[in-house]
């Protein structure tokens, strides 16, 4: 490397530096550490990539690509389905901006890494806190990937081979969920709905399970945005049989919802994107996992998770990462799964984030998200030809919009609404057929009522053939 | 002397005070509420959560000094040195960080229309291929969000393959050598296979003989680390690669290592099949104390019918999410990978160029090499395996002389060298190797914190030798003295949250 060309980031890439070190190694130059290499494989050209470029070139750069996008500071955007916009307070990002802990790595060395172990001890406490459950992990990648080793969990628990899934969730959490289970020998069977409510058809669940059913998973909401109204139920059914009841949520619904430990679920999963986390175009997201108090389950659970102990000398309180020999690192092909890296700092921004809110502040945070969502849905309804929405029971923060009596398709909308600087739902029309000219639209705090007017208006514009 | 700040904070649950506020959550527009009601008309009584969930009531100011606090009792890469071997913790530059932060890019749902999303595409595209080209792969997939969630899919799509030639029955072998990372065969595992374990030779590469009585026509596989985490290059790897691909298997490269050969040699090159990238490691990304990382896996001509949905084209023109691949393994996750993540990697690729990679690629194994050498001579220590030859971008030093002659144990050296302010390296790891140190310095730090890392070992030697007692009681300038890591997992003892603490009265 020239002289000109000494990296900022290689503080050793100085010719003089490197000489003398060279010397010290005890070869003539840098390729005789390399001279193991057949030499077949070594590379005879320079890699194909761009000629490395100043700090300045580059923001330059990457700035003007990225102002191609359009964002939720330049329209309202309506879309959730497992990601969704919210605000983010300050203090989060001061706090996950703090180079001591986005710059260190897993925890290893316990006394030097306090600070991320007792961050993700608090995230793990307040999880358990929101979902009533006593035991969680530092986090899974996402909400599917967690519902795939939640499977897995269970099966490995009741050494069953099936499990009980609703028909209609998100089609990426179904197809990550078949993923993680076939190669285990695992069959996943759906559920259909009540064509009325929407929700999980109690006597097909029935006529369902068996005695190999290793586990009857629902969500709450439910991928439509509909709460369930018989989570005590289907608990008591999943039980029954010996299957294990594993509960989808959605955090910021805790505040306002009855929580799925008070109704006696096993497990818990869900997507933490939404506490504190910007979107970042859907990763990365922060996968939920929870569980009840139980040494059988404790011992079977995927993922990190960080522990209250003491030191050596019985003095003073610190935290670590427990039940190691779960892992990988130390059970190799009888662990309880792969995961070592996880989404610890969405984690702490997701603590940081309900530390911030409380109690009250997730109700109210809850209350505001239904509100909007029925505002939304109400002044939808207003449109001509708008069936709004598919089902009666109630909503939190989605909710679908199908377009079939106004004879317009899902895509025609989005194009018009485009136009006219809104970005509507996510279309349901190629993963559920049966819905007909169906979106899923999604409300937050963020939206103003301003927004949901407009979205409102422009509808009546679009579909009433006025515009 | 370093002395990390003690500050003995309390949980965030015993802070605070009730009716104390962080945040204000605006307040829904009066008209809104007019039209809607409340919470009570909304949702039935018996749907709503009657007990208020066990969250701190705290002010903003507290939440932000209780945090701070925290992070003041943490080691990251910007503190200093932080040689953990196989982690590849390098400086994280601080414009991938301003850019990353982009509403351009955070503010960006993943379902929006791909006219409005282009400018991400366009990142993503140019940077899978950027990728595919570093690591001599036909086609790279960014989806996976860890290293160990990229191999998981690359046992799905060893399965894919294997089953597209009506194989997969009677393929259920996966080898994984002796020394490789505990990711490897975990991932095995859960793809399904039967984990063959393959000793090392005397060499510390992988034994030929025995890699040809494992192989067999059960044979799905063989995953490699090469550099092997000895930071031994597996110079046998054409061999390794004849033989496992006579016997109808595919080689999967882990890419944990990959920083040593940037721009120096190709694992698809080297007969590799499927390739995982750490990206947190090779491409400076940040890890943010255990994630989130990124893991693309780039895959060979005859596997890119595999990789998963959707995929990024470009028509010369504008860029498309394709979802028409009959033959993918599907999803492992939802939505495209860790884009925040790959974001970083791509300014961290831009600033750095062909020449800068390979620098550092260079540079890691000079720094590598040279710590190598200077600890060999410390009392006490070792280096296992293949003295003559050089490392690449670790090594690993064996305490196990030191340990017979002074009782002092690899793990107590590392904990007597964060009294030092060092991070350690890597502890017992890779297996192979008794009393492992696994040293990893990477090409981020200066001759002189090198030195003076080779200096502090060299004190902690001459202590084991004469003062034991301050190498076992250590460490004593860290926020807290050594802990009870076995207590956290005893059943009686166990504390996994706030209200397991709290319910076992402890």
């Amino acid at each position: 490397m020239s002289k000109a060309s000494v990296h900022p980031y290689i503080p050793n890439s100085v010719q003089e530096i490197k000489d003398a070190m060279i010397r010290e190694v005890g070869v003539s130059r840098i390729e005789d550490l390399y001279s193991d290499v057949p030499r077949k494989y070594w590379l005879q050209r320079r890699l194909a990539l761009p000629r490395g470029k100043s700090e300045q070139e580059i923001r330059r750069l990457v700035e003007k690509t990225l102002a191609k996008n359009r964002t939720i500071q330049d329209m309202p955007i309506f879309l959730g389905a497992g990601c969704s916009p919210h605000y983010v307070p300050a203090a989060v990002e001061a706090i996950v901006q703090r180079t001591e802990l986005f710059s260190s790595y897993t925890p290893y060395q316990p006394e030097v890494s306090q600070g991320m172990l007792q961050a993700l001890f608090e995230y793990q406490s307040m999880i358990c806190a929101i979902t009533a459950t006593e035991v969680a992990n530092c986090s899974m990648y996402d909400w599917a990937s967690a519902l795939g080793e939640a499977v897995r969990m269970a099966t490995r628990l009741t050494h069953r081979a099936e499990a009980l899934v609703p028909r209609i969730i998100h089609p990426e959490r179904m197809m990550t969920l078949a993923a993680y289970t076939k190669p285990a020998g695992i069959v996943v069977n759906p559920i259909g709905y009540e064509a009325e409510t929407g929700l999980l058809d109690i006597e097909e669940l029935r006529a369902n399970i068996t005695e190999r059913t290793a586990a009857v998973y629902i969500e709450n909401p439910t991928f439509l945005g509909l709460i369930e109204t018989h989570v005590d139920k289907i608990a008591e059914i999943a039980h029954d049989h010996g299957a294990l009841f594993i509960v989808g949520v959605d955090p910021l619904s805790l505040g306002v919802l009855r929580p799925p430990g008070e109704y006696d679920a096993d497990i818990v999963v869900g997507e933490g994107q939404a506490l504190g986390n910007p979107m970042n175009y859907g990763g990365p997201m922060l996968g939920i996992f929870a569980c009840r108090d139980d040494m059988q389950l404790i011992r079977q659970m995927p993922g990190r998770t960080i522990g209250m102990t003491r030191t050596v000398d019985g003095k003073q309180r610190g935290f670590c990462m427990a039940l190691q020999t779960r892992e990988q690192h130390i059970r190799r092909e009888r662990a309880t799964s792969n995961i070592c890296s996880n989404e610890s700092l969405c984690a702490v921004a997701a603590a940081v984030y309900l530390a911030l809110l409380g109690p009250t502040g997730l109700r109210e945070l809850g209350e505001t998200i239904m509100c909007k969502t029925r505002y939304a849905m109400n002044r939808i309804a207003e449109v001509d030809g708008v069936n709004i929405p598919l089902f009666t029971s109630p909503h939190f923060k989605e909710f679908t919009v199908n377009f079939d009596q106004a004879g317009k398709t899902v895509h025609d909308v989005h194009e018009s609404l485009l136009q006219h600087q809104i970005h509507g739902g996510k279309s349901l029309c190629q993963d559920f057929p049966e819905f007909g000219e169906t979106a899923l639209y999604c409300t937050t705090e963020i939206h103003s009522k301003e927004d949901i007017d407009r979205l409102g208006q422009t509808l009546k514009m679009i579909l009433g053939g006025k515009s | 002397m370093f002395r990390q700040a003690r500050w003995n904070e309390r949980l965030i649950f015993e802070l605070g005070w009730p009716g104390r506020r962080g945040y204000v959550v605006p307040k829904v527009e009066k008209e809104i509420l007019e039209a809607v009601g409340g919470l009570k008309t909304l949702l039935p009584q018996e749907l709503q959560r009657r007990t208020p969930p066990q969250l701190p009531e705290l002010s903003e100011a507290e939440v932000v000094r209780h945090y701070i606090r925290l992070s003041e009792m943490n080691y990251g890469v910007d503190s200093g040195f932080y040689p953990l071997g196989s982690c590849t913790m390098k400086y994280n530059p601080k414009v991938d960080e301003v850019i990353a932060k982009s509403p351009h890019i955070t503010m960006t749902h993943p379902y929006q229309d791909e006219r409005t999303v282009q400018g991400t595409l366009e990142i993503l595209y140019l940077l899978a291929n950027w990728l595919a080209e570093i690591t001599g792969t036909f086609e790279v997939s960014l989806q996976p969000a860890a290293g160990a969630h990229g191999e998981f899919l690359g046992t799905l799509i060893m399965r894919a393959f294997h089953k597209s030639n009506d194989e997969l029955e009677k393929r259920t072998e996966l080898i994984v050598p002796d020394s490789a990372h505990g990711t490897n065969p975990a991932s095995g595992a859960m793809g399904g296979f039967k984990v063959l374990v393959v000793p090392s030779d005397e060499e510390g590469c992988v034994d030929l003989d025995a890699l040809e009585s494992a192989v067999s026509e059960r044979t799905a596989g063989l995953m490699l680390t090469n550099p092997n985490t000895l930071g031994i290059f597996e110079k046998n790897i054409e061999r390794i690669s004849e033989i496992v691909h006579k016997a109808g298997g595919l080689l999967y490269y882990d890419g944990a290592n990959l920083n040593a050969i940037l721009g120096k040699a190709r694992p698809g090159d080297m007969g590799f099949d499927i390739v995982h990238m750490n990206i947190h490691k090779t491409f400076g990304t940040p890890h943010g104390g255990g994630g989130p990382g990124s893991g693309p896996i780039g895959v060979s001509k005859s596997l890119e019918r595999f990789l998963p949905i959707p995929r990024i084209l470009f028509d010369g023109h504008r860029y498309h999410l394709d979802y028409d691949k009959p033959h993918s393994v599907g999803k492992i996750r939802s939505f495209y990978g860790n884009t925040g993540v790959l974001l970083r990697a791509f300014t961290y690729i831009l600033s750095l160029g062909a020449e800068g990679l390979e620098a550092a690629a260079e540079v890691s194994v000079l720094n590598a090499n040279y710590v190598m050498k200077k600890l060999m001579k410390i009392r006490g220590l070792d280096l296992p395996y293949a003295l003559e030859r050089p490392r690449k971008h670790e090594c690993v030093i064996s305490c196990k002389r030191l340990q017979r002659e002074t009782g002092i144990r690899a793990l107590d050296v590392s904990k007597r060298i964060l009294d030092y302010g060092m991070h350690s390296p890597t502890t017992y790891f890779p297996l192979i190797v008794d009393e492992a140190l696994m040293i990893e310095p990477t090409e981020s730090f200066e001759k002189k914190e090198l030195d003076r890392f080779v200096n502090i070992v060299q004190n902690i030697s001459s202590e084991a030798y004469s003062t034991p007692d301050v190498v076992l009681k250590a460490p004593q300038n860290t926020a807290i003295t050594r802990l009870d890591e076995a207590k956290a997992s005893h059943p009686r003892t166990m504390a996994l949250s706030w209200i397991m603490y709290q319910k076992r009265n402890l």
